[in-house]
């Protein structure tokens, strides 16, 4: 599990922050997207996948959040 | 020498690799690279922000530099607590000449040596009660000060000493903000670490200090954050943000106060010059009170102009109109300058390797002048660093990160390069194989090279250093009288 930050980025997509590896990457897929369900795996630019759990949608972004690893690139 | 291939980059790294035993050369091989712009993820090609290999003479500093020296020093009304043996606190006093406007000794404390001179019997015994004595001589001896720091080194983390007990209940006591920064030096790999633990610092002790607090805002808030005020450049820099209309609440932390720190989660934009070490604090500010962030470049009359254009762009039309004519009214000046001193330099070769945002900051001025970066490398940069640095970089040029001593004189070697700029460490390296050499942790004790001021005196330092008639007079006489011998009889 690491701690994870989930911002807007400038082009109106979702960028993946994680501090610990150092990984600004933007959000290519998130597999759930609706007010009720957000979250689930997401895909970032980079090939990597990554998981967190399904919460209702965040009211405000960026937001902190822990995230699990599925498959990471490097 | 005539623009390196990727080949023959490659190959000279490899050469420059070649002295190593098999496990270093496996190790350091990572942390070099040809630059290559079409990659987005410096990630694949260099490692960086991994701890040293033992005995290659690396130039890093601890944790307790990266936030005693960098974050907590310059804010000039808190009192820096090197709490742990004198040495420390000595030698990380006012050397990077930030500066501020005060009193010293009086209600400015940014060139004061504080410290708690930990003894052989505070190991034994815990330094807590000395911390204490500590606070209450400082209250009574400045009591103008607005807050205390305990900067922690390594021994308070060893012997484990609780100094955040001792700064809640003297803070409770004397009625001043005391806040414990645990950045002893043995944490993390570099001074990287120590720029974190004094964001999350500020995060946790000073940040939300005034959130119920009433404050008269502007729609033209600002903070600069990230610009240590090294030779003035925070104030080079603040003139310009002042002059296209907005308004600068805090100055994080060069010439800062605990006052405007705490102000500013009011703002409404965050400026961001050294990603590097307040990025931390940036990103806490945009999470928890919506307040978004940008990365600016101060260095070189193109990329304030870029800059400038890029802030004005979150601000309505009389920013933007400031901008405009702020950039106007600067740039006769700034034609200036480089008519003086672009035909001096041009076309003259550099290679960087310094800290934080300079290797890709000053990239832009460099070319405003001419003169072209052939190699950039940093001390304790991250891999987002490298990301962008990447960008700013030509095709087939050196990055080096955590460069040792021996490869970066290889390389320097072998570039010839026209101009260095680093640090200390490495200044009188090459001064001895004379080559140009700047030092640009803290601008070569001239300064300020922030803004548009501040390039007159970047342009000035470096035509001064290139152009010095002292690098062609560093051979030894009794060697020069055979040169001419030689020269004698050939001619």
């Amino acid at each position: 599990m690491a701690n994870i930050m989930v911002r807007k980025a400038a082009d109106g997509g979702l960028s993946f922050y994680l501090p610990k590896r150092d990984i600004e990457d933007r959000i290519t897929s998130i597999e759930f997207d609706t007010p009720e369900k957000w979250g689930g795996e997401i895909r970032l630019g980079n090939g990597g996948v990554y998981f967190i759990d399904p919460i209702p949608a965040p009211a405000r972004l960026p937001i902190s959040l822990r995230a699990r690893r599925v498959d990471c690139v490097e | 020498m005539t623009e390196l291939t990727r080949e023959a980059a490659q190959a000279l790294i490899e050469e420059v690799l070649e002295v190593y035993p098999e496990k270093a050369k496996k190790d350091r091989a990572k942390h070099l690279m040809v630059n290559d712009k079409t990659i987005e993820q410096s990630k694949k090609c260099i490692t960086s922000n991994r701890k040293s290999v033992p005995g290659v003479m690396t130039q890093r500093g601890c944790a307790y530099a990266g936030s005693k020296g960098v974050v907590w020093g310059p804010i000039k009304d808190i009192i820096d607590i090197s709490h742990g043996p004198v040495g420390c606190g000595a030698y990380s006093r006012g050397g990077r000449r930030n500066y501020y406007a005060g009193t010293s000794g009086v209600d400015s404390f940014c060139d004061i040596n504080f410290t708690s001179d930990f003894q052989e019997k505070d190991i034994v015994f815990g330094g807590d009660k000395k911390l204490a004595k500590l606070i209450d001589e400082l209250e009574g001896l400045f009591p103008l000060s607005k807050g205390i720091s305990v900067q922690s080194e390594c021994p308070v983390g060893l012997i484990g000493d609780d100094i955040e007990a001792v700064s809640k209940k003297k803070a409770a006591e004397i009625g001043k903000t005391i806040i414990p920064v645990r950045c002893e030096g043995f944490r993390g790999v570099s001074q990287s670490l120590g720029h974190h633990i004094a964001n999350d610092a500020v995060r946790d002790w000073i940040i939300s200090n005034r959130d119920d607090q009433a404050f008269e805002s502007t729609p033209y808030d600002v903070a600069i954050l990230g610009d240590y005020n090294i030779g003035g450049d925070a104030w080079a820099s603040r003139i310009l943000l002042e002059e296209m209309g907005l308004r600068v609440v805090a100055q994080w932390s060069g010439d800062g106060t605990l006052a405007e720190m705490e102000n500013t989660p009011k703002v409404k934009l965050n400026l961001l010059h050294c990603y590097r070490s307040m990025n931390y604090i940036a990103r806490h500010m945009e999470e928890k009170y919506g307040i978004p962030w940008l990365e600016y470049n101060f260095f070189g009359p193109s990329k304030i102009a870029e800059s400038l254009r890029d802030i004005a762009s979150h601000f309505d039309d009389t920013i933007k109109e400031g901008a405009e004519r702020v950039i106007e009214k600067y740039t006769p000046a700034m034609n200036a300058i480089i008519a003086k001193y672009k035909p001096r330099l041009q076309g003259k070769k550099v290679m960087l390797y310094v800290g934080g945002l300079r290797p890709r900051h000053t990239i832009g001025a460099y070319e405003d002048l001419g003169m072209e970066v052939i190699g950039a490398g940093y001390e304790f940069a991250h891999n987002d660093d490298y990301d962008r640095t990447m960008k700013e970089m030509k095709d087939a040029t050196l990055i080096y990160d955590d460069v040792t001593g021996y490869e970066f004189e290889e390389f320097v070697r072998k570039l010839k390069p026209d101009l260095i700029g680093s640090g200390i460490k490495e200044k009188y390296a090459f001064h001895k194989m004379g080559v140009p050499f700047r030092q640009l942790h803290s601008w070569d004790y001239s300064g300020p090279y922030h803004g548009f001021d501040g390039f007159a005196v970047f342009a000035r330092d470096m035509d001064m250093t290139v152009n010095n008639p002292c690098w062609g007079m560093l051979k030894a006489p009794w060697l020069k009288e055979e040169a001419s011998a030689d020269d004698l009889k050939a001619a």
